[in-house]
């Protein structure tokens, strides 16, 4: 098709004002962190600090614990999520079984389900397990929304994955732990990565699921980004805020390639 | 072992934890709205929580101003994302950068976007700031509240800015495995550029866009911590006012909030037939 100039301009223009628009929520932001005192009318901050950094970065704040906390609690919800989601993968990805569509449906139903219908439910349970205000309460509680992607990544994965390897590494004398490590592992491992960090992105932004269940004593870095911005502190923010999105950055870059054009892959960042 | 206890090996762990943590939940949930808890002597269930939500002003600004939001959002989102989806399927300067922004927007938290929409929209925000330097403004309170206010606005602003790229990505991806020879073939017949979209591609990203739209539709009505950070205090959001209501010192009103917390999980519930009923035909097709 012939592409008229006007045309082209067009695009051109859009494309600006989309680009635009994109990054334009994450620079206040960012000027923010690095701002001493930013009053109305400026538009720019008069004086430049590096103060809320050296806070949030400090041993005193809070908040590097609360990022190993968060890193830790994510880590955990996503490794036991490839734990318990690639065989379930498996199951929904190579058989065909009565029942299938159901188990599918209820696998669907918490990537759809908001968060606050089930936690004040599961909240009520846990205060008399005493799970509740506990790292592991938080732990359990983040599978809901992570196990699902997790499953159906790997769902996707098992769909195209041709089990006779595994058969004839078997005939062949190797033993079934080693025939999963050499076998099946190196070729469903890009779906265990995706889906990984998926799971991982998933649990690092849930906000409501977290506050409830470690009734505030879990502080994640999101819960504490939420304090300080309803406290005004608009630079600790910022700081914070630039720390939080970077993990999200890195595994983008990392796996740009991966994502890509993958819709059922990509769906997954739908509750971040 | 036959296939029947491999599968159903494979799917115990994951399916206990769905069932127990989230099914549980709800059913948790769904009885204590009915005041129905024999573990803690409740045996008689009741509509108490019901009749005290449906007769109980709050609870109707609250839903209709929730399920404003999540509309307005959803809609505003879907179209811009289907001429985003547009613009990025041909090349021009600067699309390696807008996919990039797109998958980095993906990833970035809600609750990041809504704090950063707080400092762009405020009355003394950027947007206010330049309004000043114009001179089309004096003092902030002369900036329309678009944060905190009755529309809205500032929360509707936030999804749209996150919506975009989630919505927009997999109608992009749709287009791409459609190709463009039915638009060929319409154009070669004759059709104008509008008719070709109008009658040819969007028939058939439609189902596509539709069930990614339910996935927005549902989390936009469900999710706290964007309008709690950019909303108003009255009425505030539902999944707001749920919290509240649970968190509030008087022990009788958590009945209230667990009755709408099962109100949106109903509405979920709705949702979940759409995306089932549209992602099913995309398939087929």
């Amino acid at each position: 098709m012939q592409e008229t100039r006007r045309m082209r301009s067009f695009r051109i223009l859009t494309g600006a004002v989309l680009i635009t628009w994109l990054v334009l929520p994450l620079i206040p932001l960012a000027i923010w962190s690095f701002a001493k005192g930013w009053f109305y009318p400026d538009l720019l901050p008069r004086n430049w600090s590096l103060r809320a950094w050296e806070y949030a970065l400090s041993d005193t704040a809070g908040v590097i614990d609360s990022l190993w906390l968060t890193i830790w609690i994510s880590l955990a919800a996503t490794a036991l999520s490839i734990l318990v989601g690639v065989p379930a993968g498996r199951a929904l990805g190579m058989y065909k079984f009565r029942g299938k569509e159901i188990v599918e449906l209820m696998i669907l139903a918490p990537t759809i389900v908001p968060g606050i219908a089930v936690v004040l439910g599961i909240h009520s349970v846990f205060i008399s397990m005493g799970l509740n205000n506990s790292v592991t309460g938080v732990i359990l509680v983040h599978l809901i929304p992570t196990l699902p992607y997790m499953v159906l990544v790997m769902a996707g994965i098992f769909a195209n994955y041709d089990p006779a390897y595994e058969a004839q590494a078997r005939s062949l004398g190797a033993s079934p732990l080693k025939t999963f490590w050499y076998v099946t592992l190196p070729a469903i491992r890009p779906g265990i990565i995706v889906g990984g960090l998926f799971a991982f992105l998933v649990s690092w932004s849930q906000y409501i699921l977290t506050l409830l269940i470690g009734g505030g004593r879990v502080e994640t870095l999101p819960l504490l980004l939420f304090n300080f911005a309803t406290a005004g502190r608009n630079d600790i923010t910022g700081a914070i805020g630039m720390i939080y999105i970077l993990p999200g950055i890195v595994i983008l870059l990392l796996t740009a390639k991966h994502l890509s054009g993958r819709s059922g892959a990509v769906g997954g960042f739908g509750q971040i | 072992m036959s296939d029947r206890v491999k599968i159903f090996l494979l799917l115990l762990p994951a399916m206990t934890i769905i069932v127990v943590l989230f099914f549980g939940g709800l059913g948790i949930g769904l009885m204590r709205s009915f005041n129905y808890m024999p573990v803690i002597g409740l045996t008689e269930p009741d509509l108490s929580a019901y009749v005290s939500v449906f007769t109980d002003r709050e609870f109707y600004l609250s839903f209709l101003l929730t399920f404003h939001i999540a509309f307005t959002s959803t809609v505003i989102s879907s179209i811009l994302a289907i001429g985003a989806a547009l613009l990025l399927r041909r090349s021009f300067v600067g699309r390696g950068i807008v996919n990039f922004l797109f998958q980095l927007n993906l990833t970035v938290p809600h609750l990041v976007g809504a704090i950063g929409m707080l400092y762009l929209f405020s009355q003394s925000g950027s947007f206010a700031r330049l309004a000043h330097e114009f001179g089309m403004i004096q003092r902030p309170s002369d900036f329309p509240a678009l944060v905190f206010d009755p529309y809205a606005i500032g929360i509707i602003l936030q999804y749209v800015w996150k919506e975009i790229p989630f919505i927009g990505v997999i109608v992009l991806a749709n287009m791409q495995s459609i190709g463009e020879d039915y638009e060929s073939v319409a154009r070669s017949l004759g059709a104008s550029k509008w008719q070709t979209f109008r009658f040819v591609l969007l028939p058939l990203i439609f189902p596509g866009v539709l069930s990614a739209s339910v996935m927005v539709f549902a989390f936009t009505f469900g999710a706290y911590e964007i309008p709690a950070i950019l909303g108003a205090n009255f009425p505030a959001a539902l999944p707001v006012l749920a919290y509240r209501k649970y968190t509030d010192v008087d022990l009788a009103a958590r009945p209230e909030a667990m009755a709408m917390a099962i109100i949106i999980a109903l509405l979920s519930a709705v949702m979940i037939y759409f995306y089932v009923r549209y992602s099913r035909r995309r398939i087929r097709g």
